[in-house]
């Protein structure tokens, strides 16, 4: 089951990069998203997927699935959802202000103070 | 005060969030500021005082023993660290009071320097893998808001390219930690140090550090991966630049510094020759930059990456000797690059432009400003008696010691080059032909030039006092060189 977790997350990383390397804005942030994806499987299949009780402790149930991956990744998902909530409003900002979403046409060094 | 640890955290946050209560109220949000950055630095030297008397302090959050519960860990490194950290601040914030227009500050200004604090002294600080990457977080949230701060076009554009950037790192160190917990079994930092020796998996552990040192790499902007870093410090406002120069890339190269002396220490010849070799690349690099710019901005911009990398060459020679040079130069530069950042800011808000060109003879009107600049850059150079001196010298004399003949003549090349890069704009800001200033902040040059001068008589006091600080400074590397007394401290094994 691993195998097929460590595949996945990996085909989303594949996809993410392909993403993120494009000239979009948006077509990036998706890329984000997918990265952020694969890196919460990661975390998961790495803890082990070993077959077991939800983390919830109950009467006669011995065998429980790793809690700590879990609650990783819950952290880590809330991160990714504040920091991806702000880039979608730099995105929206830039794109009033720049008036174009090609980060070819994001160039120049002029200085601001 | 078992707790201590916790204060140079609590106190900015705590700040921060009562400062959201009234934004508008500019006099009561400087006040408020200044006074908290204060008790920070007052909890910070009694933090040091005690790191001196009892050696490491450790608190476990919610009494959960060490490595089931999130350790907070004070050795005498990060202490000094936090030290550093709180001073600057003092700095910038009563630096940014005069620079910044009351429009910038209105907007939630100080409370995202605070909570910029809150991560720095948290990634100092934290004894925990996972809340490492927490605290990471923290500061770089705060970082997107005050680098996006102002809303000019260049700005919204280059923010975007760094919250790029640092989403990816981000990222990647998940998935680091992913696989170090995978294999050990523990997040723990000094768990793990005791554990990934047992473990003895020396092919994987160097592939976890490698991806550690892209991760670390990608914030503290080591070659190949500096080149975000130039376009994205240039548009910040400059006591911004200030804090971003003097704390951020900082925050990496003590990542990479914990974890190459805690965690992997199996297979040194390959990690640590890597990191070596990188570093003085990166050094090269960066003196490239700072020679071929014309812009004050970028020259020193470019030296905090030559900085960077003659710490983690430091680092990466792993001697005592040289250890203890990367800790007193990591230090330094810390407290000369923010100094140098304000110096320059007065000059942009006299000339009203960064670039060389549109300055000159600007000793006769200023020539306070001049001559402490003119110490300042001596200093950056690491001209005997300031404050850079003892760092390079430790650090070259443990690259001879190491049997390495070219690192440590790279180093003493980039000192006579980072010179010359800092001298172009001594020599063509405030020599040369006088020109008529209209910037907008010239009436200001008092105010502003009051918190750069004590931040520079910081430093040259760091430079003379070396003999005073040498001691602290040992104190710091001991764990570094024997990562046991860590282990010890934090688990508390007799």
């Amino acid at each position: 089951m691993e195998i097929i977790m460590a595949i996945a997350a990996g085909i989303l990383t594949m996809c993410a990069v392909y993403l993120i390397l494009s000239k979009s804005v948006l077509r990036i942030i998706i890329g984000t998203g997918l990265l952020s994806h694969a890196a919460h499987l990661l975390v998961m299949t790495m803890g082990g997927l070993k077959t077991g009780a939800a983390p919830v402790i109950k009467d006669g149930i011995t065998q429980y699935t790793d809690p700590l991956p879990q609650a990783l990744v819950l952290t880590a998902i809330v991160i990714s959802f504040g920091v991806t909530a702000f880039f979608l409003v730099l995105a929206y900002r830039a794109y009033q202000e720049l008036g174009t979403d090609n980060l070819e046409e994001m160039k120049g060094t002029d200085t601001h103070d | 005060m078992i707790n201590l640890p916790l204060l140079p955290l609590l106190i900015p946050l705590i700040t921060g969030v009562i400062l959201m209560l009234f934004p508008n109220r500019l006099r009561l949000q400087r006040t408020f500021s200044l006074i908290s950055t204060f008790l920070t630095i007052v909890a910070a030297v009694y933090l040091v005082y005690r790191v001196r008397q009892d050696g490491i302090l450790t608190v476990t959050l919610g009494s959960w023993p060490a490595p089931f519960g999130i350790t907070l860990v004070s050795d005498m490194l990060s202490a000094l660290l936090v030290l550093t950290t709180s001073l600057l601040v003092f700095f910038v914030v009563w630096y940014s009071i005069y620079y910044l227009s009351d429009l910038h500050q209105r907007f939630y200004y100080y409370i995202a320097v605070q909570f910029l604090v809150v991560g720095v002294n948290g990634a100092f600080t934290t004894g925990d893998i996972f809340n490492m990457f927490v605290f990471f977080e923290v500061f770089l949230i705060s970082s997107y808001v005050l680098i996006v701060l102002g809303g000019k076009p260049a700005q919204l554009r280059e923010s975007l390219k760094y919250l790029l950037i640092n989403v990816i790192s981000s990222a990647l160190f998940v998935m680091t930690v992913a696989f170090l917990y995978g294999i050990i079994g523990s997040l723990s930092m000094a768990d793990i140090s005791q554990k990934i020796t047992d473990i003895n998996q020396p092919g994987i552990l160097s592939v976890i550090a490698v991806l550690f040192l892209i991760v670390f790499g990608l914030k503290g902007a080591i070659f190949p991966l500096y080149f975000w870093l130039p376009g994205s410090y240039q548009v910040p406002p400059t006591p911004v630049l200030a804090l971003f120069g003097a704390l951020l890339t900082k925050v990496g190269v003590y990542g990479i510094l914990r974890t190459y002396s805690l965690f992997f220490s199996h297979q040194q010849e390959f990690t640590h020759q890597i990191l070596g070799w990188l570093a003085l690349a990166t050094i090269v690099i960066g003196v490239i930059g700072a020679l071929a710019t014309r812009d004050v901005k970028q020259i020193l911009i470019y030296n905090i990456i030559v900085a960077v990398g003659v710490i983690l060459y430091g680092v990466s020679v792993m001697t005592r000797q040289s250890l203890e040079g990367a800790v007193f130069y990591l230090i330094h530069d810390m407290l000369i690059k923010a100094a140098l950042f304000l110096l320059i800011g007065v000059m942009i808000g006299i000339a009203g432009s960064s670039r060389l060109k549109d300055m000159g003879g600007m000793i006769k009107d200023y020539p306070l400003l001049g001559w402490t600049y003119f110490i300042a850059a001596l200093s950056l150079a690491g001209i005997p008696p300031l404050s850079g001196f003892i760092g390079k010298l430790l650090i070259v004399r443990g690259g001879f010691e190491a049997g390495d003949l070219v690192g440590p003549f790279i180093v003493l090349i980039s000192s006579l080059l980072v010179l010359y890069s800092v001298m172009q704009i001594f020599i063509r800001g405030f020599w040369g032909t006088p020109k008529t200033y209209s910037g907008p902040k010239r009436h200001l040059m008092k105010q502003l030039l009051a918190p750069a001068l004590v931040l520079v008589a910081i430093t040259v006091l760091y430079g003379v006092g070396t003999e005073a600080v040498r001691p602290f400074i040992a104190q710091a590397v001991d764990p570094l060189v024997d990562p046991s007394i860590y282990i010890q401290a934090v688990l508390k094994e007799d």
